[in-house]
């Protein structure tokens, strides 16, 4: 570390890794979309294109020891938290290689070494979870920080407040990430929400809260760091709204009915990746040769992910119900 | 605990006070142990069945929450996997239900979905049933929703050895366990073994044994199976009472032998019939014993009907001793 904790890094190759991370997730996801089609995936898939600086601005910024909460968009917290792509794309393809074992699928990916939480499929499911997770930690002495990532539509849950209020309440290490996309599914924040500044509904709890261009990864990293530092000092939680735009579809079903296409061609120039590499190369702190390097490096990265997904097994059939219930040895 | 008889010897104890050692059992044994729900701590429990533990333990280990049933016990969720060992208390099962994505969508999924890698050895303690003129919004019966879900394990201690003994056992499980306590057996008085402790949570118990019915049932019925059992016997019909104990998984092995020795069997629960967890217990019946029965099932559920304030309407509502004396007869071909 070359900076203090709250303050952001801005050596070159720092500047680099945060390319490559958010180049990694939207080549991956890339790659998903295309196995999407030749039904190689299935289910729900919902891509983070568009959200990537987020992920890759915050999570870096946490220590090991902290814990993740994330959502069912959540393949590039997996991938930046350090799950392996290889048993990142075998979870899609539902192989028991996959970090779930198979058994969860794109929306609900774990990893217990990086504890990484999982994908939680219910839209305010994860929050209770979170103050679960951090109010384990306090009362154990533990500095441990609990990063809870949800999306504005879960503003509009019960839990979302309940969670909000018990963090505040108890004094709880949460640093809660509202992923602001402006749509819950297809519903425009302004149909959903009354308030729609949504950094100002932490207020009513008494937490500490910023909104942030959630598209400048530059920006997040800043504004995590001081979130992050603000948790661990104090003990107590702070929220983070990062405001960004989903480029694709909610999920491969979604016709995207409720926008227009021009409103996603205003948003798209904006989006991170570009925005950033142009960024850097006008601080010439980044030859167009780089970011050749950094995409090659990434798609042998994925094309082994593949192979490995593909040379993947299937689990037997006769396994259909184990693990419903813990065998001997199984973590309590 | 502070119980002077000898450690052979048996003491004057209420279902609330069996409890009540549980709870103090286990936070002295486990110090991940802690009690959190709507006032546990300085209003002593809904049914004041913590009363006292806030100042033995403090406000950290029995904590008060906010009325945020699927907050703090989605919290529960959590620390359970992180390593502590939670006791959510939900004052009624009526009021768990706002907490029931956590217990169904979190809970009993995340062992299965994160393929092995998260436990979450949480106990969620709530009061069920009626009898006590509380109206048609604390006083339903609906454990045996919970125990069609598979991934947790549910309880109704039904005696006070239950009581006592079951908490500590299901500490020990690193599933999720719902225990279910009858809120009219808080006040239900017997003696106890002063050494009283933990009990095995995965058998049925056969409370009576008799030859001709069997009268298969749990929780707050059991009393009134017994009683009718009671009646029965005057009459010269001697019926076996089966004390489910676990409502999930279900002691198959219990329930077919009983069947096999008496060939009839009525089905006591005071769920609603409709998709009642009698009707499972019926069918796993047919399924597994049906050569051995020389008479139709017989069931005694509530009324289909949101239960009612007026004492006389609540009684008509519920499984009451007569009825089951009836189903009983009627399974015998008796009037």
């Amino acid at each position: 570390m070359t900076a203090s904790a709250d303050k952001p890094r801005l050596s070159r190759e720092h500047m680099l890794d945060l390319l490559r991370q958010m180049i990694r997730i939207r080549r991956f996801e890339d790659k998903c979309a295309e196995l999407y089609t030749q039904e190689k995936i299935r289910g729900f898939l919902h891509l983070y294109d568009g959200e990537e600086a987020i992920a890759v601005g915050v999570i870096p910024v946490l220590e090991k020891r902290d814990r993740i909460v994330a959502t069912y968009r959540e393949h590039g917290h997996a991938l930046v938290r350090g799950v392996p792509m290889t048993t990142v794309m075998a979870e899609m393809y539902g192989k028991q290689e996959g970090c779930s074992h198979g058994r969860g699928g794109s929306m609900h990916l774990f990893d217990k070494t990086t504890n990484f939480h999982g994908g939680n499929a219910i839209v305010g499911g994860g929050l209770p979870l979170a103050i679960g997770l951090a109010l384990a930690e306090k009362m154990q002495g533990n500095n441990v920080v609990t990063a809870c990532f949800f999306g504005e539509g879960a503003v509009a849950e019960g839990e979302f407040h309940e969670s909000l209020n018990l963090a505040a309440l108890w004094g709880l290490p949460v640093l809660f990430v509202c992923e602001n996309n402006l749509y819950a599914m297809g519903t425009a924040l302004a149909l959903s929400e009354s308030e729609m500044d949504i950094q100002h509904k932490a207020a009513c709890y008494r937490i500490a809260a910023e909104a942030v261009d959630g598209m400048d990864v530059v920006a997040v990293e800043a504004a995590a760091r001081r979130a992050v530092h603000t948790v661990r000092e104090s003990g107590k939680p702070y929220f983070l709204e990062c405001r960004t735009y989903r480029l694709r579809p909610h999920s491969m079903f979604d016709p995207q009915l409720y926008r227009d296409k021009a409103e996603v061609e205003k948003w798209r120039p904006n989006e991170p990746i570009v925005r950033f590499k142009e960024w850097l190369q006008s601080n010439h702190m980044i030859h167009p040769d780089e970011v050749s390097r950094i995409e090659a490096e990434v798609d042998a990265e994925i094309a082994a992910a593949v192979a490995f997904a593909e040379a993947g097994t299937w689990e037997p059939v006769e396994q259909l119900t184990r693990f419903t219930y813990a065998e001997i040895g199984s973590p309590a | 605990m502070q119980d002077q008889t000898a450690q052979s010897g048996t003491k004057e104890i209420t279902y609330r006070e069996a409890v009540r050692e549980a709870l103090r059992d286990a936070l002295k044994r486990d110090s991940r142990v802690f009690l959190m729900g709507e006032d546990v701590g300085r209003y002593g429990g809904c049914y004041a069945v913590s009363h006292g533990l806030l100042a033995e333990f403090g406000p950290e280990r029995i904590r008060d929450t906010p009325l945020s049933e699927s907050g703090f016990t989605g919290a529960g969720i959590g620390a359970a996997m992180a390593g502590l060992r939670p006791i959510v208390e939900v004052m009624t099962v009526n009021f768990s239900l706002l907490a029931l994505d956590q217990i169904l969508n979190t809970a009993a999924t995340v062992r299965h979905m994160s393929g092995n890698q998260f436990g979450v050895p949480v106990v969620i303690r709530m009061a069920t049933g009626a009898g006590r003129q509380l109206a048609a919004q604390h006083s339903h019966s609906l454990e045996g929703w919970y125990a069609h879900i598979p991934g947790i394990k549910v309880l109704a201690p039904a005696t006070l050895e239950d009581a006592r003994g079951m908490l500590w056992t299901a500490l020990q499980d690193p599933e999720p366990v719902l225990i279910f306590e009858n809120d009219m057996m808080y006040n239900l008085a017997g003696k106890l073994a002063a050494d009283a402790g933990p009990v095995d949570i995965s058998k049925a118990a056969v409370r009576r044994s008799g030859r001709d019915v069997s009268l298969i049932t749990y929780g707050g019925s059991l009393w009134k199976t017994l009683e009718a059992a009671t009646a029965l016997a005057t009459e010269g019909i001697e019926a076996e009472v089966i004390d489910l104990r676990s409502l999930r998984p279900l002691d198959d092995a219990t329930i077919m032998a009983s069947v096999a020795k008496t060939r009839r069997a009525v089905i006591v629960d005071e769920g609603w019939r409709s998709g009642s967890l009698a009707a499972e217990i019926g069918m796993r019946i047919v399924e597994q014993s049906f050569w051995s029965l020389d008479a139709p099932i017989g069931r005694v559920c509530s009324e289909e009907v949101p239960v009612p304030y007026p004492r006389h309407l609540e009684i008509a509502a519920l499984p009451q001793a007569p009825k089951i004396v009836a189903a009983a007869k009627a399974a015998l071909g008796r009037k």
